[in-house]
């Protein structure tokens, strides 16, 4: 077990193994790539929200001078309606083709319906505007409760609710029904003194990565080709594309840039079948990038959701019974992460009584995608508001409530096993200790507390670990490096090498020179991956072993091996003199990690947020943040901090400002960095980050991913720290200067 | 349409390229001279990524005509480390852990140096205030305050 274990390499904070590129502008994302020959590919995309295209006439854009390639759906070869694994979800191939590039109808505003390729991006763009599209505009929803009524318009005339009792015959926008339960709620109701029912509401977020979806594509005639792109998993890009345009997975290198952020985002494909198809139509390589207006309209953003939640609980605080019902948009395609969201609501809490009901409904908006812990921000704000006014209502410390009903090993959870080891007591511990939660508060300052859980996942990660002859070794791993893992990988390698982590070097791989490694993402890359870096060190000393056992002419099992060093009796020697010997013992040194990873840790999170409110603006200043969370074990504490910190500060914004305005007609109005406001950092204080470390168990240095919990609680803590400045329940985000100024008026 | 011919300086060397007269400066930098450390993040002057310096003066480079550098000094991410050594503000962003992505880099690096040319001794909240049009969606912004307030300080102590 970890605990008492000291290490050398871990836990230290070393300069990241890519930085000096980063920080010199050498480093090469999504957009810097080019090609001899390379064209550009634009996207035609629908003014509407809800239309059937009754017909399409490119022959004005195609006698442009310099275009020289047209695509849409007609161009992808016979799709079947299957269902891939993409990232933390699934899609299945037939609605994803449909997103990529619209068949016969457009489902929402930037929905893309054919590309052109052209010598440059102007006579693309120039081009675009010569297409002629004829459309039976139709009535678009917007809402869930919209898209519920019986006699909303329809988005998908085969689409017949799953998970009930019986399949209905009638066609509607409720794509799925799922309940989890466990004891029996109404039994917990009944031996409640208090209980509180609230009704809630969140819009739809974007991940907000500052770099845009970027591709370029080469279609050779040989029928190889190459994608290299800004993806969160690459060895997805290749699945899907090449399962949309036919193709075997040898046929089709995915090279993963460098990565300006994700966050789930940049978990599917967009351009990258696109500029493939443009490829092999124009005979060039194809460039494609997305403008900041398509991203907002037209990549994934989170589900805005409606949520309902009840919670009884004695006068001691003992929490008798929790209930809710969730409503989650999926955009213009099933499969929002509304399972995730009943699976998570409540699992914070060691409660014998849980039912909660889910349904993914589909409306005239971008498909989501995964953002951050997809699906459980949402309903976990919902609960986490009304564990606080129970705990408010009682006059019981909101930590102390929490205590009292935390979740800890041997938990019961609502989805089936029960927990493992897990920190979320120590996490309030440590919260209730800060000095955050001692300090006073004056007027119109209102403080927060709220508790977030996450799974983890593990899944199928890849590396090699080849040693160079003097001793160094390249550690190349296929997890694209979203926020510094390199340097954990590093510094895992370093630990089980017991070598300097500088003689070691990360570096991701493309599809060819690295075997399957699922995306990064379900914060699985530091535990997993890191895994399977472990696995080929541990790999690379076994045959450290064997090469000096057959010098030495002793067997391997008689070989130590010690801080880069074998030895055997008065016998020595070190990494550097093995590898330089090692073509007379047999070639060189390559250590293998090929791993399923079972046993990702959970790990919760707590937050305290303080803020003032402006009564006669609405407009909320945030004065102070903290943020705990159980790391399992921090490989390199300063990037689990900065995992901490930047969820808190994207929860924040979820909290206070973002939100997609669509106008009546499903246009979204606010498709900008200027309009949907994302935190700046004027708008933030420091962000005091606590790591707590309760080890997972199943990882050899105790590692949980800490990427997705941070981003849970801020959205309860801070809106509860606005209604406790304002005195008054807030239940709807974001709680922006106008929204919260209503409140204070309606309730003036 | 004809290309325009344009004369200019970055970094301090002497360039010279034709662009279109519609093309942004952060096009002509990133597509016609290979100088892609300059990112675009919006191309509508609201995140940061493509700042760099003309004539001195901080600006999105997606909101300045490439014709506009015709005569003018423009400075960016390229030139801000002296070869091999990288500079003091690169080198406490890498200490600092205050880059996750790093796509938001180069622009916070350039926007940087020029708020510690204007004020070498900020306080968190100017900093905070000066670097408002630098967006980064990964890091809450913490450990990049922490990294210029320290990167003026040793600065300060070098002067
Ligand atoms: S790309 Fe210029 S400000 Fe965003
Ligand atoms: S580090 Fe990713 S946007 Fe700043």
């Amino acid at each position: 077990m970890s605990e008492a274990k000291q290490y050398k390499y871990i836990g230290t904070r070393s300069i990241r193994p890519d930085g000096y590129d980063k920080v010199t502008g050498r480093a090469n994302y999504g957009a810097d790539m080019s090609l001899p020959g390379m064209i550009w590919g634009k996207i035609l995309r629908s003014p509407h929200a809800h239309a059937k295209i009754k017909s399409i006439d490119t022959t004005k854009a195609e006698a442009l001078a310099g275009v020289l390639a047209v695509a849409s759906y007609a161009d992808f070869p016979s799709v079947a309606d299957e269902v891939v694994a993409s990232g933390e979800g699934s899609s299945n191939l037939l609605d994803l083709a449909n997103n990529i590039l619209a068949k016969d109808k457009v489902l929402y505003h930037g929905h893309a319906i054919l590309a052109i390729g052209a010598r440059t991006a102007a006579i693309a763009e120039q081009a675009l505007g010569l297409v002629e599209i004829e459309y039976e505009v139709l009535k678009p929803v917007l809402d869930v409760n919209d898209a519920m009524a019986a006699d909303a318009p329809v988005l998908h005339e085969n689409m017949f609710t799953q998970g009930l009792a019986e399949t209905p015959t009638k066609a509607s926008n409720i794509a799925a029904r799922q309940e989890f339960k466990m004891g029996d709620i109404e039994v917990g109701f009944a031996e409640a003194d208090i209980i509180v029912e609230r009704d809630f509401y969140t819009p739809t977020v974007h991940q907000g990565y500052i770099e845009p979806h970027a591709c370029t594509a080469s279609y050779d005639q040989d029928g190889q080709s190459m994608v290299w792109c800004s993806t969160q998993g690459h060895f997805d890009v290749r699945t899907s594309t090449a399962k949309l345009l036919n193709l075997n997975l040898n046929r089709l290198k995915v090279i993963a840039s460098e990565i300006g952020g994700g966050f789930g985002g940049k978990t599917t494909v967009y351009l990258e079948p696109v500029a493939l198809i443009l490829s092999r139509k124009s005979g060039r390589p194809v460039k494609m990038i997305m403008d900041r207006d398509d991203v907002f309209k037209a990549s994934g953003p989170g589900s805005a959701t409606r949520n309902w939640v009840k919670i009884g609980a004695k006068k001691d605080g003992t929490i008798t019974a929790m209930q809710a019902l969730l409503h989650y948009e999926a955009g213009a395609f099933k499969g929002s992460p509304v399972m995730m969201g009943c699976m998570t609501a409540f699992t914070p809490y060691a409660v014998p009584n849980m039912y909660v009901e889910g349904y993914d409904v589909v409306v005239n908006k971008p498909k989501v995608a995964a953002y951050r812990a997809p699906g459980a921000p949402q309903a976990e704000y919902a609960a986490e508001m009304v564990v606080n006014e129970i705990a408010d209502k009682l006059g019981i410390d909101p930590i102390d409530l929490r205590l009292k009903n935390a979740a800890k090993e041997g938990t019961q959870t609502i989805y089936g096993p029960k927990l493992k080891a897990v920190g979320l007591v120590e996490c309030l511990e440590a919260a209730k200790n800060s000095p955050h939660y001692q300090a006073a508060l004056k007027e119109n300052q209102g403080r927060g507390v709220a508790a977030g859980f996450w799974f983890n996942v593990g899944g199928q990660s890849s590396v090699t670990l080849n040693m160079n002859p003097d001793g160094t070794g390249t550690i190349v791993e296929g997890s694209p490096d979203i926020g510094g893992s390199r340097a954990s990988m590093q510094l895992m390698a370093a630990e089980e090498l017991g070598m300097p982590a500088e003689n070691l070097k990360p570096i991701i791989g493309d599809t060819e020179n690295v075997a399957f490694s699922a995306g990064t993402g379900g914060s699985r890359t530091t535990f997993a991956t890191g895994m399977a870096v472990i696995e080929a060190a541990q790999d690379v000393v076994r045959q450290l072993k064997e090469r000096s056992a057959a010098v030495w002419n002793l067997t391997a099992d008689q070989i130590e091996y010690q801080e880069g060093e074998t030895f055997s009796g008065d016998n020595r020697m070190t990494v550097a003199e093995i590898c330089a010997g090692a073509e007379r013992t047999g070639g060189q040194i390559t250590g293998r990690g090929n791993i399923n990873a079972r046993g990702a840790g959970p790990s919760f999170a707590v937050h305290l947020c303080d803020v003032e409110v402006d009564r006669d603006t609405g407009k909320v200043d945030v004065l102070r943040y903290t943020a705990v969370q159980d790391a399992g074990k921090a490989i390199h504490p300063s990037y689990v901090e900065g995992q901490l910190q930047g969820g808190a500060a994207q929860g924040i914004g979820w909290a206070l400002n973002e939100e997609y305005v669509y106008s009546a007609d499903g246009h979204m109005e606010n498709a900008g960095f200027l309009d949907y406001r994302i935190p700046l950092a004027s708008d933030l204080p420091m962000i005091d980050a606590i790591i707590v470390e309760v080890p997972n168990p199943f990882h050899p240095f105790g590692v949980r991913g800490v990427g997705e919990s941070g981003i849970i609680p801020p959205l309860a803590a801070t809106a509860y720290a606005v209604s406790q400045a304002i005195g008054l329940p807030i239940t709807d985000l974001p709680c922006s200067p106008p929204n919260v100024l209503k409140v204070i008026q309606d309730n003036a | 349409m004809a290309k325009i011919h344009v004369n200019t300086s970055i970094n301090g060397e002497v360039v010279e390229f034709l662009c279109e007269p519609h093309e942004t400066l952060l096009d002509v930098l990133r597509n016609d001279l290979q100088l892609t450390g300059t990112k675009e993040g919006c191309a509508s002057g609201d995140c940061g990524a493509c700042s760099v310096t003309v004539n001195d003066a901080l600006v999105c480079s997606c909101l300045v005509l490439g014709v506009e550098a015709d005569g003018a000094e423009i400075g960016t991410i390229e030139g801000v480390s002296n070869k091999d050594q990288l500079h003091v503000i690169q080198q406490k962003f890498l200490e600092h852990a205050a880059l996750q992505c790093g796509i938001c880099t180069p622009g916070l690096v350039v926007s940087t140096k020029k708020l510690l040319e204007e004020n070498p001794n900020p306080t968190e909240e100017e900093a905070r205030y000066y670097l408002a049009g630098n967006l980064c969606r990964c890091t809450g912004y913490d450990k990049i305050i922490r990294a210029v307030l320290d990167a003026a300080e040793t600065m300060r102590g070098a002067a």
